[in-house]
């Protein structure tokens, strides 16, 4: 699709206007540009996030990350397994259609169809039902508590746009043929789409008809995706941006000194450890027999090796946030006495090392990418060189994430990095059943080394269907304890973010999601 | 003529089905594009049924040949990432790359000629060794190094010109061009002048060598015997005489532009075909990796086509014998 502005005449006519009209318009600097308009085309957070300023959901996360009500007013469970929303009444869609409840069901059918990229993010639904014009039932396959952290990031369509359109059903790319919502778009948001050349510029305009008391005052957000990190930083220093969600982070200190710009920089909520094989024997050692990392000795060695202070210096340029738990504060599961590390000592990983029966350590591969984790390389670097100061021996492997990644899937690693954010229902419970829980039944799809055990698992189960908030709280929080007592994991960090902005940009809600909400942002 | 053309069109159809099916033996190395389309709470059922209905689990021939069948009737799929035709997505992004293309290589021709022409007269003079040895800097210099200093000078130090982009481009039918606004014509110079920097001095030398060469020649003698003026001398027979091996690079070249202007695109954020590819091999997106690599590929052959054709023009030797497709081992 074009834009129709682009024709001959509007360009010219365009160009004269240019100048009044940038009042408050915010140019955002990203490094890649959205997959598409349409929010269930594909599994990305970057494209949901910004999605977000034109579609809702049924509720989303306030400046605390607490769940608020959004396009749904208020809710309640009437069996464990049936959840009634009554929705917000007069609220508009961009095309000027109301906001009623077959919009709802319409979408959760499209998000939940068997073709959707994003049906993971729904896992427990089963159908939903029209009690009235503004109330829906949600109805699940079993009590689940985390409905609402799952809804914060499904997106309602209107269902005649959908129905005129043929795009009732998702986009198919195994089917091979487009579908009208990767061009158009027709949400409640806060903003609604102008134009948008992919890979050039997408631009949102205000919706004045919002239903929400407007906190920002934007009139434009213009999109311009810009890959090179050298280039993203000049654009903000020239002034041809005024926001970047991500400012290399090798450039900090120059953009901080640079004037009319501020860097906004914090940890997010990926926690990244090191993950190890589990399972009978080594994948890739000079010890064919057994599988050493069995022995907890043998784990603690290689956590009281990593002189985390000095990875933080090295690797991470100071920002990190080091840890001893792997999931970040603002998880529901983590508890503060999870935070202390085992403290470095290289001696005592050496003792550790000769009592289980190694005092000349032992080969092992360690898998890492070049770009799933911020620095990664570096930080898989200072850690082969940690280690061999203890006298293993880690052959490390590295590459693009799209080549490395099937080599962790298939389990042909002994160490790897792993982070995990929590994204999007921000729960340890995320955490828990795709990475703790062994493979069994859906869960457990990231059990990539056959680590775990039972009592995790049917902790992690019963958290699942458990809808008292403490009590759920508290069996994450002793599984992810289990896991931490038996070393099945070495801890590294929060990974740093930041965003820059020019000082125009007066205020920016930063949250560890690492999602900009600039439906909260003011400018000058 | 026709029988030529035929024959062309041939070989440029083998070319494109070997290309593809190098591809499609290459993919299964690439990565899983199942691990970039879902997202971290997507099933290991989920997984599996999408990558069986892409069809990942077929053996690479049968990939290749469910391609093939379905490009033969125009249709290359739609992008895993995009979800969007992959002919419109690559029409889309062809006008920007070769608008950039063809400004670099016309600046390298404008520039590149002359300069050579001035080299090989003057081979002596101070200023042609300047020249020549800024040719060097010129041709070991790397793109993305020189489109960052461009960058850092005419952008953020003077704010010039912009540091990324097209700027307002305007829609003549499926064609989108930045020529037509200042706007435009500013985004090109910097990503053109770093794209055209290692033609130029391909160019300059280039000539200066066969200027030299042609300068000793019997005719330029003759010419001089009979009196000409120099710069009939030099510019009417001297470069004439010069020009097929320029042509014969040149027209290379543009495939080789297109082909690698990804590394300038990339840095000037330059919407064309080149960040698109980047942006498949990141995502892991089949259909459009193989379409652009089915379609570079046809460019080549056809780039190589024109060069033939336009040889029997400049050369009328080759017309007379009617030798088209003469070989250009003289490149």
């Amino acid at each position: 699709m074009r834009p129709l502005k682009s024709t001959l005449f509007a360009a010219a006519a365009a160009l004269l206007l240019a100048a009044p009209a940038s009042a408050a318009t915010l140019k955002w600097g990203a490094p890649r540009d959205i997959a598409s308009l349409d929010p269930y085309s594909f599994g990305e957070t970057f494209t949901l996030s910004v999605l977000n300023h034109v579609y809702e959901g049924l509720v989303r996360y306030d400046a605390n990350l607490k769940i608020e009500p959004a396009l749904a007013e208020r809710w309640e469970i009437v069996e464990p397994t049936v959840w009634r929303f009554h929705l917000r009444k007069g609220v508009k869609f961009h095309n000027g259609a109301d906001f009623t409840s077959d919009d709802v069901i319409a979408s959760l059918k499209r998000v939940s169809h068997d073709t959707s990229p994003l049906k993971g993010n729904l896992p427990a639904y089963k159908d939903s039902r029209k009690v009235d014009d503004y109330t829906v039932d949600i109805v699940l396959n079993a009590p689940y508590p985390l409905l609402l952290n799952d809804l914060t990031n499904i997106f309602i369509f209107d269902k005649d746009w959908l129905v005129t359109n043929n795009a009732e059903l998702p986009t198919d790319s195994a089917k091979g043929v487009e579908g009208y919502p990767t061009h158009n778009a027709n949400g409640t948001g806060p903003f609604k789409v102008e134009s948008r050349r992919p890979d050039a510029k997408t631009v949102f305009v205000e919706n004045k008809n919002w239903w929400d008391k407007k906190k920002h005052n934007i009139d434009r957000i213009e999109l311009i995706p810009i890959a090179s990190a050298p280039t993203r930083v000049a654009a903000l220093l020239s002034g041809e941006i005024n926001f970047t969600n991500v400012a290399p982070l090798q450039d900090l200190a120059r953009l901080e000194q640079a004037e009319g710009v501020k860097v906004l920089q914090t940890t997010e909520l990926r926690t990244v450890f090191f993950a190890l094989n589990m399972r009978d024997k080594l994948f890739e050692s000079d010890i064919k027999d057994r599988n050493p990392f069995k022995d907890k000795r043998v784990r603690e060695a290689l956590y009281y090796a990593i002189n985390i202070d000095q990875m933080q210096k090295r690797a991470m340029r100071g920002l990190s946030r080091n840890t001893g738990a792997i999931v970040a504060p603002a998880i529901p599961g983590y508890s503060a006495d999870m935070e202390p590390r085992l403290a470095f000592d290289a001696d005592k990983a050496k003792k550790l090392l000769a009592d289980a029966g190694y005092p000349n350590g032992f080969e092992f591969s360690f898998v890492c990418s070049t770009d799933s984790y911020t620095n990664e390389e570096e930080l898989c670097q200072a850690a082969v060189s940690m280690w061999s100061r203890a006298g293993l021996k880690p052959q490390l492997s590295s590459g693009p994430r799209t080549i490395q990644n099937p080599k962790r899937v298939r389990g042909d690693f002994d160490v790897t990095t792993l982070g995990w954010a929590n994204e999007p229902m921000i729960d340890a419970y995320s955490l828990l059943v795709q990475v703790l829980h062994s493979k069994t039944g859906t869960a457990g799809v990231f059990n990539w080394g056959g680590w775990g055990n039972a009592t995790i698992d049917d902790l992690t189960d019963k958290s699942a269907s458990e809808l008292d908030q403490a009590k759920r709280i508290a069996m994450m929080n002793q599984a992810l304890k289990i896991a931490r007592d038996d070393v099945m994991f070495i801890p590294l960090h929060q990974q740093p973010m930041a965003w820059a902005a020019r000082t125009d940009v007066t205020n920016i809600v930063q949250l560890s999601d690492n999602k900009a909400r600039h439906w909260l942002t003011t400018m000058k | 003529m026709l029988a030529f053309i035929l024959r062309r069109i041939a070989s440029a159809a083998g070319v494109m089905l070997t290309v593809a099916f190098l591809a499609f033996l290459i993919f299964r190395f690439v990565g899983d594009p199942v691990d970039m389309m879902l997202n971290e709470q997507a099933t290991q059922e989920q997984r599996d049924a999408l990558r069986e209905r892409l069809g990942l689990n077929d053996s690479f021939l049968i990939q290749y040949g469910k391609f093939v069948a379905r490009a033969a009737h125009g249709d290359f799929g739609i992008s895993f990432r995009n979800q969007q035709d992959v002919s419109t997505l690559i029409g889309e992004r062809f006008p920007a790359t070769l608008e950039l293309v063809l400004v670099a290589t016309a600046l390298s021709l404008i520039i590149g000629i002359p300069l050579g022409v001035i080299t090989a007269i003057y081979r002596r003079s101070v200023l042609a060794e300047t020249v020549q040895f800024a040719s060097i800097v010129g041709v070991s210099l790397p793109s993305f190094a020189l489109g960052i200093f461009l960058i850092l000078l005419f952008s953020v130090k003077l704010g010039w010109l912009p540091a990324f982009g097209r700027g307002e481009t305007v829609d003549i039918g499926f064609w989108s061009t930045g020529l037509l606004t200042s706007s435009g014509r500013r985004a090109l110079i910097l990503p053109s002048i770093t794209l055209a920097l290692f033609q130029i001095t391909l160019v300059l030398r280039l000539v200066r060598a066969e200027m030299l060469e042609t300068l000793r020649t019997d005719f330029i003698k003759f010419a001089r015997a009979r009196g000409l003026p120099n710069w009939i001398i030099y510019f009417r027979h001297g470069l004439r005489n010069c020009l097929m091996p320029v042509i014969t690079i040149t027209g290379m070249q543009i495939g080789n532009l297109i082909a690698f202007a990804l590394i300038t695109e990339t840095v000037f954020q330059w919407p064309g075909m080149g960040m698109l590819f980047i942006q498949a091999v990141t995502f892991v997106d089949i259909p459009v990796m193989a379409a652009y690599l089915v379609i570079v590929s046809f460019i080549f052959v056809a780039l190589n086509t024109v060069v033939d054709l336009l040889y029997g023009f400049v050369d009328p030797r080759l017309r007379a014998k009617g030798a088209m497709g003469a070989s250009h081992a003289a490149a």
